[in-house]
C-alpha cells in the first residue's frame, strides 16, 4: 500500500498543479508540488523501515497488464534495498531542490506548469526505481525522458531551449530503442520480466544472447545517463531552468542508466564482455568530459560536463563489479552535484542569468554562503578528504585497481586516476572564475533568499558528511546495507576486503586531486584566459565529437530529408498521386462521350450487357 | 384437350397481336387498348395454366386499374402525345432490333421441347383459397411489405404530382407563376 | 395433347423481346412505360407456367407480387412523367437528357 502512496502523491501534485495551478495563489502552486514531494519523501522512509524491504523485497500489485500465453507481465511495484536507496535519493533531494525552487523560480510567469513538471517527474521517476519489472522501468524510463524533455524545453519561447528540448529527446530515443531491443529480447529469450525471475534465469541463457541483450540495455543507459557516444544532450540540457538541471540533469535522472545495471547486474555478471564495454566506456566517457569541462566558460555546462564525467565514473564502478561503491557515488553525486548546480543558480539568480564566467567573478564577498555552498561542492567533487565524493570515488577506484589485478585493463585505472586530477583543476577554475578576484560584471549581486539557502545547507551537509555512508571508519552503513542485494550474484568485492595492497592505491587519488586543486590555482589564481593551444581549440570543440556527428549524421540526414522533401516528395509521390489524377481525368474525358444522357441508349446497353451473360452461360 | 391448344393458340396470338401494338403503334390510345389485349390474353393462358387467382387479379389490377390509369394519362397530356421532335439518335433504332433479334434467339436457344408433360394440377391449386393461404402463411411478412411498398407509392405520387411552387430546371415556357399558398417543398 | 411448357416459355420470351424493342425504340415516354409493363407481363407468364410444372404454388406469389411492385411502378412513374411534363412540357424521354455527361 505504501508503495502506491509513494507514487501517487507526486502524480496527484502533478494533477492538481497541472490542472488547476494556474488559478491557484502562488503559495499554495509551491505548498502542493513540495509537500507532495515532501511526503513521498517520508513514505519512502516508512516504506524502507519496512522489514520487508530488507528482506525479500516489499512488492505491490496492481494488475495483470499482459497475458499472452505464458508470457504475462504484471503492473506492480517493489521495493528492495536498492529501489528503497533511490527512492530516498530521488525524493529527499527531490524535495529540497523543490523547496529552492520556491525562490528560485518565483518570479517565473508558468510557475504552476513547472511545479506540475517537476511533480511528475518525481513520480515518473519513483515508478522508474520502484518498477516491479522491466516493462514498468520502461515505463517509468520513457516518462522521465519526458519530463526532461519538458523541462528543458520550459522557456519554449526561446528558441536554443526548444531545440536543446528536441535534441536530448531525439538522443534518447536512439538509446531507448535499444533498451526496447534489449527488453523484447529478455522476453523472448527468457520468457519473464520480473527482475527476480529474470536474474533466475540469467544462469540458463545463451551466453551470445545475454550478451547482446545486455549490450542494447546499456545503450539504453548510455542515451540516458549521457554516456559516449549519445552524450550530446546532456550539455543543452542546461537550456532548461537550474533547479531541474539539479535535479534531473545531475542528481536523479541520468543517474537511471547506473541504477538499471544495477538492478539487472545477475544478468549482466553473465553476460560475457558487456561489463567489460561497460567499463571502458565508462573510462573513456569520465576523462573525456573532464577535460571539456576544462575549457567551457558557460559555468552550467561546466556543471554539465562534470556530471558526464561522473556518471563515467559511476559506469567504471559498474563495469569493473564494484557496484556497491557505484550506488554509493551515485549517491555521494546526487548531494554534491546538486548542490552546485544550486549554487549556479544561486549566481545565475543574482547575476540575471549571467553563466558565462568571463563575465562573473569577485562573487566570494557579496556571496559568501553561496561561494561556501559551492566549495563544499566542489571539494566533494574533487574528492578531498573528507568530503563525501573522496570516499566513493576512492572506492571506485580502488575497485577498478583489483579489477585491474584480476586481469581487467590497467587503463580503466590510470583514466580514472587521470579524470580526478582534471576534475581538480576544472573544479578549481569554476571555483576561481566566479568567486575570486574582482567582480567582472557590474552589478549588484545579492545573496539567495533563505528559502534557496536553506537546501543549499542541506545539501552541504550531506556533502560533508555523506562520506560517512562508506566510510571504512564508520563501518560503511550504506555498503552493508546494499551488501545482501549484490552478495547473492557472488561478487564478494565487499567481503574480506583486505585493506588496500598497497596505501599508495589509496593515496594516491588524494595526491592525485590535491595535486589538480593546485595546479588549478595556480593556473587561474589571476583569471587568466588560459587557452591551452592546439589542445584547447582541441577540447572546446568537445573533441570534434559533435562535428564528426554533424558531418556522419545530422548533415546527411538532413540531405536526404531535403531529398526526400525535394525530389522524393513533390515528384516522386506528388507526381504519382497527381499521375492518378490526370490519369482518371484524362479516361474520364475520354469515355464521356458515353455517357449520352439518354435512357434509351443506357437500355441498349443494359441488354447487350445481359446478352453477353446469357451467351456467356450457353456456349460456355 | 386440344381444346386447350386452340385455346392457347388464340390467346398466345392474342398477345402477340397487342404485343406489335403497344410497340408499333403511333396512337398512345391504340398502345393502351393494345396493351389492354395482352393483358387479357395472358389472363386465359393463366386461367390454362391452373392460376384462377392469378388470372383475376391480372383482369382486376392490370386491366382494370393500371390500363385505366395510363388512359387518364393519355388523356391529360392529349395534345402533346403525337407531336415529337425528330430522333436524334439515328443508331438507335436498328442497333436496338439487332440487340432483340440477338436476345431473342438466345433466350430461344434455351428452351428444350423435352421436358415431360406436366402432372394433372388438383382441383385446389391456383384458387383464391390455396394462394390466399400460402400468402397469409409463409408469406405474410412480405405481404405485409407489399402493402407498406403501396402505401409508399401513393404518397410518393401524391407529392410528386403536386404543381411545384418553384420549377427545378424551368424553361422559358412553363414558368407558370404558381398559385399563392401553394405549399413550398 | 396438352401444351407443353415451352410453348408458353417462347411466347414470354417473345413478349419480353417485344417488350425490349418497344424501350428501346420508342420515345413516348408513355409508350415506353407501357413496354415495362409488358416485359414484366412475359416474366409473370413464366413464372405462372412453372408454377404449373411443378406445382409450385410459390410462383403464383411471385407474380401477386410482381403485380403489386407495377402497380406501384406505374403510379410513380406516370407521376413524374407529368411533373416533367409540366416542368419541361414534352414527354419525349431523348429529351430529358440532363444526366449528359
Amino acid at each position: 500500500m505504501v508503495l502506491e502512496v509513494i507514487v501517487a502523491l507526486p502524480l496527484a501534485g502533478w494533477l492538481i498543479n497541472g490542472l488547476a495551478g494556474g488559478r491557484l495563489p502562488r503559495g499554495v502552486v509551491g505548498a502542493i508540488g513540495c509537500g507532495t514531494v515532501g511526503a513521498a519523501c517520508a513514505a519512502s522512509v516508512m516504506a524502507a523501515g519496512d522489514p520487508a524491504v530488507a528482506g525479500g523485497g516489499l512488492t505491490a500489485t496492481l494488475f495483470t497488464w499482459l497475458s499472452a500465453g505464458e508470457f504475462t507481465v504484471s503492473a506492480g511495484l517493489f521495493m528492495d534495498r536498492l529501489s528503497a536507496l533511490m527512492a530516498l535519493v530521488v525524493t529527499g533531494v527531490g524535495f529540497l531542490i523543490h523547496v529552492y525552487s520556491i525562490g528560485y523560480m518565483a518570479d517565473d510567469p508558468a510557475y504552476a506548469r513547472y511545479f506540475a513538471y517537476l511533480n511528475l517527474f518525481v513520480a515518473s521517476m519513483l515508478l522508474l526505481v520502484l518498477g516491479g519489472n522491466l516493462l514498468v522501468l520502461f515505463v517509468g524510463w520513457e516518462l522521465v525522458g519526458l519530463c526532461s524533455y519538458l523541462l528543458i524545453g520550459f522557456w519554449f519561447d526561446r528558441e536554443r531551449a526548444a531545440s536543446s528540448g528536441r535534441k536530448a529527446f531525439i538522443v534518447n530515443r536512439i538509446g531507448d530503442a535499444g533498451f526496447l531491443l534489449g527488453i523484447l529480447l529478455l522476453a523472448t529469450t527468457a520468457g519473464n520480466l520480473q527482475f527476480d525471475r529474470l536474474a533466475a534465469a540469467s544462469g540458463g541463457m545463451a551466453p551470445g544472447l545475454l550478451t547482446a541483450a545486455t549490450l542494447l540495455l546499456f545503450a539504453g543507459a548510455t542515451g540516458k545517463s549521457a554516456q559516449l557516444p549519445l552524450y550530446v544532450w546532456l550539455p543543452d540540457a542546461m537550456e532548461g531552468p537550474t533547479p531541474v538541471s539539479a535535479l534531473i540533469h545531475a542528481a536523479t535522472m541520468v543517474t537511471a542508466g547506473v541504477y538499471m545495471i544495477a538492478r539487472l547486474h545477475p544478468l549482466f555478471l553473465h553476460a560475457g564482455y558487456t561489463l567489460s564495454v561497460v567499463a571502458a566506456v565508462g573510462a573513456v566517457t569520465a576523462f573525456f568530459a573532464a577535460t571539456v569541462a576544462l575549457v567551457e566558460w558557460d559555468l552550467k555546462r561546466v556543471l554539465a560536463y562534470s556530471t558526464i564525467s561522473q556518471l563515467g565514473y559511476m559506469f567504471l564502478a559498474m563495469g569493473v563489479v564494484m557496484m556497491p561503491a557505484g550506488m554509493f557515488h551515485l549517491t555521494t553525486h546526487a548531494f554534491f552535484k546538486a548542490l552546485l548546480f544550486l549554487a549556479a543558480g544561486s549566481v545565475m539568480h543574482a547575476m540575471r542569468g549571467v553563466v558565462d564566467m568571463r563575465r562573473l567573478g569577485g562573487l566570494a564577498g557579496p556571496m559568501r554562503w553561496t561561494a561556501a555552498g559551492f566549495a563544499v561542492g566542489g571539494l566533494a567533487l574533487a574528492g578531498v578528504p573528507p568530503f563525501a565524493g573522496f570516499f566513493s570515488k576512492d572506492l571506485i577506484l580502488e575497485g577498478a585497481f583489483e579489477w585491474a589485478q584480476r586481469g581487467g585493463a590497467m587503463l580503466v585505472w590510470i583514466a580514472g586516476l587521470a579524470t580526478a586530477f582534471v576534475t581538480a583543476v576544472y573544479v578549481t577554475r569554476a571555483m576561481m572564475l566566479t568567486f575570486a578576484g574582482p567582480a567582472a560584471d557590474p552589478g549588484h549581486p545579492h545573496e539567495a533568499p533563505a528559502v534557496m539557502g536553506l537546501p543549499m545547507a542541506v545539501l552541504a551537509a550531506l556533502s560533508f558528511g555523506g562520506g560517512l555512508l562508506g566510510a571504512r571508519v564508520a563501518g560503511e552503513p550504506l555498503l552493508r546495507y546494499l551488501e545482501p542485494f549484490f552478495v547473492d550474484s557472488a561478487i564478494g568485492v565487499l567481503k574480506d576486503r583486505p585493506m588496500p595492497a598497497a596505501g599508495v592505491i589509496t593515496a594516491l587519488p588524494v595526491a592525485v586531486s590535491l595535486a589538480g586543486i593546485l595546479a588549478g590555482f595556480a593556473l587561474y589564481r589571476d583569471r587568466r584566459e588560459v587557452t591551452l593551444g592546439a589542445l584547447g581549440r582541441f577540447l572546446s570543440h568537445q573533441w570534434y565529437i559533435e562535428t564528426l556527428y554533424d558531418a556522419v549524421i545530422v548533415t546527411p540526414a538532413k540531405r536526404l530529408a531535403h531529398l526526400l522533401a525535394d525530389v522524393v516528395e513533390t515528384r516522386g509521390i506528388d507526381g504519382a498521386v497527381n499521375g492518378v489524377g490526370a490519369l482518371v481525368g484524362r479516361a474520364g474525358l475520354a469515355v464521356r462521350g458515353l455517357q449520352t444522357g439518354f435512357v434509351r441508349n443506357y437500355a441498349a446497353a443494359i441488354l447487350a450487357g445481359t446478352i453477353l451473360m446469357l451467351g456467356y452461360w450457353l456456349f460456355r | 384437350m386440344v381444346v386447350e391448344v386452340i385455346i392457347f393458340v388464340f390467346a398466345a396470338l392474342g398477345a402477340l397481336a397487342g404485343g406489335l401494338g403497344v410497340v408499333a403503334s403511333r396512337l398512345p390510345v391504340r398502345n393502351a387498348l393494345s396493351l389492354l389485349l395482352v393483358l387479357g390474353s395472358l389472363a386465359v393462358t393463366y386461367l390454362l395454366l391452373a392460376a384462377q387467382f392469378i388470372a383475376v387479379l391480372q383482369v382486376i389490377v392490370y386491366a382494370g386499374a393500371i390500363v385505366v390509369l395510363f388512359l387518364f394519362v393519355v388523356m391529360l397530356l392529349h395534345r402533346q402525345l403525337g407531336a415529337m421532335s425528330p430522333d436524334r439518335l439515328r443508331w438507335q433504332g436498328p442497333v436496338a432490333i439487332g440487340l432483340s433479334a440477338a436476345f431473342l434467339i438466345l433466350m430461344l436457344l434455351t428452351l428444350r421441347f423435352a421436358t415431360n408433360a406436366a402432372a394433372p394440377a388438383p382441383a385446389e391449386f391456383g384458387t383464391v383459397e390455396s394462394v390466399g393461404r400460402a400468402l397469409f402463411t409463409s408469406f405474410a411478412l412480405p405481404f405485409e411489405v407489399a402493402s407498406v411498398i403501396l402505401l409508399v407509392g401513393i404518397i410518393a405520387a401524391v407529392v410528386i404530382g403536386r404543381p411545384a411552387s418553384r420549377p427545378v430546371a424551368a424553361p422559358p415556357r412553363s414558368s407558370a407563376p404558381s398559385p399563392v399558398g401553394a405549399p413550398r417543398r | 395433347m396438352s401444351v407443353p411448357l415451352e410453348a408458353y416459355l417462347a411466347l414470354s420470351a417473345l413478349l419480353f423481346v417485344l417488350g425490349t424493342t418497344g424501350v428501346l425504340v420508342r420515345r413516348n415516354a408513355l409508350v415506353v412505360f407501357m413496354s415495362i409493363e409488358l416485359m414484366l407481363n412475359a416474366v409473370n407468364l413464366t413464372f405462372v407456367a412453372f408454377a404449373r410444372q411443378r406445382l409450385a404454388i410459390e410462383g403464383q406469389l411471385a407474380v401477386f407480387f410482381v403485380v403489386v411492385v407495377a402497380a406501384v411502378e406505374v403510379v410513380v412513374g406516370l407521376a413524374i412523367l407529368i411533373a416533367i411534363f409540366r416542368t419541361r412540357d414534352t414527354v419525349d424521354i431523348d429529351d430529358v437528357d440532363l444526366l449528359r455527361g
